[in-house]
């Protein structure tokens, strides 16, 4: 252990001590999983190694043992309101969420949508309004990129003047990060012929609420995508099938699902959701409008709520970071709340507005410790701490007691775990 | 191949890498668009056009009062929204408190919408919950009077129509930040 350089107040160890620490390193691990006792068991075949395993099924589903890698939902019967589905971050690894697992925020249900009945219509202030079918843009060139998508609301509980004893998956379950496929707008703006008065697009959907939102055309023209795949098959039915509008980084509500309009226009609809839900309300009683940006942050996902250690020793700190402005620069943790920082690595490739997975390696002395991370993009902005988010944007003056409250949007500071010596960990302010 | 069908694939291959070096799609050129999208006209997009701007442009014909927005909130919204709009399973429509109670302060119509021409829009769009785009026009406009009349934004007798809602001022119109100017068209 002695040649593992500690960069770090509570052993953070340097981010490249496992290319360096050899053997030495391999020995001092134990780690969330490995029993001490393992290496004295007189090893002997197991059942499913004597006799032939199951059929395989035409749709893979998750090793029974992985059930608790799951989704919460709010709504499970989906009542008349808002049903929310959030990401198990802490259960997962790598940087892109399986499609059965991508957080969904629905306002009312995933509708049951024929694609050969779809249609996309551009009109407005184009020269030619266009209705396009799913087999006309399934002949476009595509493009595949990575991209995270966050709901406003993600982390909301952290506006809670006392912390929240609750999961990542609760806390931060509403923003996952996915490669999707699909058409540039800008290819099918470009056909329709967009008139220089329009500044604005109204954005559309085919469900129940005709669920609208206004975008900037310069957005649209950007890096705007019509997304047919996510993770290489069709949309999710709960992510927008048969197709939806990916506004790259910007908050999730205006990535309309099931999208089938698209119009035109000089000013903003001004719609439900960009007027009030989405609008966050100011300590001096003003409100946010037009939040597009989800903002540079990270947290850990490992260690964290619910991944409890098992004993003094070896552990890889690790989360994700990600931007609306761009790529993740650097991600610094911290296990002793705030004192001292070592730098974590990036798992490449480091790709802009995606989630980027950061890797620290750490040595638990088993005493009480405080873990964050911090995350900085290539455009210059840092994370901010929590006192700064507070200061600007306020906080509950009750505590919250219900993590799937609400009380305010676009939390991007930074969140603390408290290990305890139990091996526990908790939420804590720090 | 003939020499001269060669030399056309040789230049529409060059055309093709032409453009690509210059865009991110082969087919961005005009003269390579896929243009795969049919031609329709507003009037047959007209039932999917219901988006309403402030400043009344998408409005339909048809009015209505407070009276007759009360008598159709009792048979068709007082079931989630509560008796006179006070609240149920679903938000209330009247009331609210000042946003300087809090920032998790309930948003409502009297204390936050901005625009009038909004409650026609959402209303029309998505309610009732369980049966969207089944108010008529002169329904949502009574409607919409019943409730800026319960919250004192208009008088009782005010008629609802394509001419007065966009000029009902909202009290928190002028309660808006916008975060990020730069990038506002």
């Amino acid at each position: 252990m002695e040649d593992l350089e500690v960069v770090a107040g509570n052993g953070l160890l340097h981010r490249r001590a496992f290319l360096r620490g050899g053997a030495a390193f391999a020995a001092a691990m134990t780690g969330y999983t490995l029993s001490d006792s393992l290496a004295a068991q007189q090893l002997a075949d197991d059942a499913w190694s004597t006799r032939a395993g199951a059929a395989i099924p035409e749709y893979g589903v998750p090793s029974s043992f992985e059930k608790s890698a799951s989704r919460t939902l709010s709504n499970p019967k989906g009542e008349p309101r808002t049903q929310h589905a959030r990401t198990p971050h802490h259960l997962l690894n790598g940087t892109f969420t399986p499609n059965a697992l991508h957080f969904v925020i629905s306002h009312s249900g995933a509708p049951d949508i024929d694609p050969a009945k779809h249609r996309l219509v551009i009109h407005g202030l184009v020269k030619k309004p266009l209705a396009f079918t799913l087999d006309a843009l399934s002949r476009y060139p595509m493009v595949s990129r990575m991209a995270f998508v966050e709901c406003g609301g993600n982390s909301a509980p952290l506006f809670s003047n006392e912390p929240v004893q609750a999961t990542a998956q609760a806390l931060h379950g509403l923003v996952s990060c996915a490669e999707w496929t699909g058409v540039m707008l800008s290819t099918l703006l470009d056909e329709a012929g967009i008139d220089p008065k329009a500044k604005w697009l109204i954005a559309e959907g085919a469900d129940s609420l005709a669920l609208s939102r206004s975008v900037p055309v310069a957005k649209a023209l950007d890096d705007a995508m019509i997304a047919l795949y996510q993770n290489g098959e069709r949309l999710m039915p709960g992510n927008g099938y048969p197709m939806r509008l990916l506004l790259p980084g910007w908050e999730g509500n205006m990535n309309v699902k099931w999208l089938r309009r698209i119009k035109l226009t000089e000013t903003p609809g001004m719609s439900y959701y960009e007027t009030r839900t989405y609008a966050p309300i100011l300590p001096n009683g003003k409100a946010y409008q037009f939040y597009f940006l989800q903002e540079v942050k990270s947290f850990i996902t490992h260690p964290s709520p619910g991944l409890t250690l098992n004993g003094a020793g070896f552990y890889e700190v690790s989360g994700v970071a990600y931007s609306a402005n761009g790529r993740i620069a650097k991600v610094m943790v911290t296990a002793d709340g705030g004192k001292t920082w070592a730098q974590a690595a990036l798992q490449g490739p480091v790709l802009p507005k995606a989630f980027t997975r950061f890797r620290v390696p750490w040595r638990w002395d088993g005493g009480p410790a405080i873990l964050q991370s911090r995350a900085w993009d290539e455009a210059g902005n840092m994370q901010p701490t929590r006192a700064e988010v507070i200061a600007q944007r306020g906080q509950t003056k009750a505590a919250v007691t219900n993590a799937a409250a609400f009380p305010s949007q676009h939390y991007n500071g930074p969140t603390s775990w408290a290990i305890e010596r139990t091996g526990e960990v908790k939420h804590v302010y720090a | 191949m003939s020499t001269h069908n060669f030399i056309r694939l040789v230049a529409l291959g060059a055309l093709v890498l032409g453009s690509t070096a210059s865009a991110q799609s082969p087919f961005d050129s005009a003269q390579g668009r896929p243009n795969l999208g049919t031609p329709i006209s507003e009037a047959e997009i007209a039932a999917w056009d219901i988006s309403i701007l402030p400043d009344g442009s998408g409005l339909p014909p048809g009015s209505g009062t407070p009276s007759d927005g009360a008598r159709i909130f009792a048979t068709k919204c007082a079931t989630c929204h509560g008796e006179n709009g006070k609240g149920g399973s679903a938000a209330a429509l009247v009331g609210g408190r000042p946003l300087t109670s809090g920032i998790e302060t309930p948003k409502t119509i009297a204390n936050f919408w901005p625009y009038a021409t909004t409650l026609f829009d959402f209303t029309r769009r998505a309610m009732p919950w369980p049966r969207p785009r089944t108010l008529t026009n002169d329904e949502v406009y009574a409607l919409i009077a019943y409730m800026l009349s319960l919250n004192k934004i208009v008088g009782e007798d005010a008629v609802m129509n394509a001419q007065t809602l966009p000029k009902v001022r909202m009290p928190n119109r002028d309660g808006f930040i916008v975060r990020f100017p730069e990038r506002m068209p």
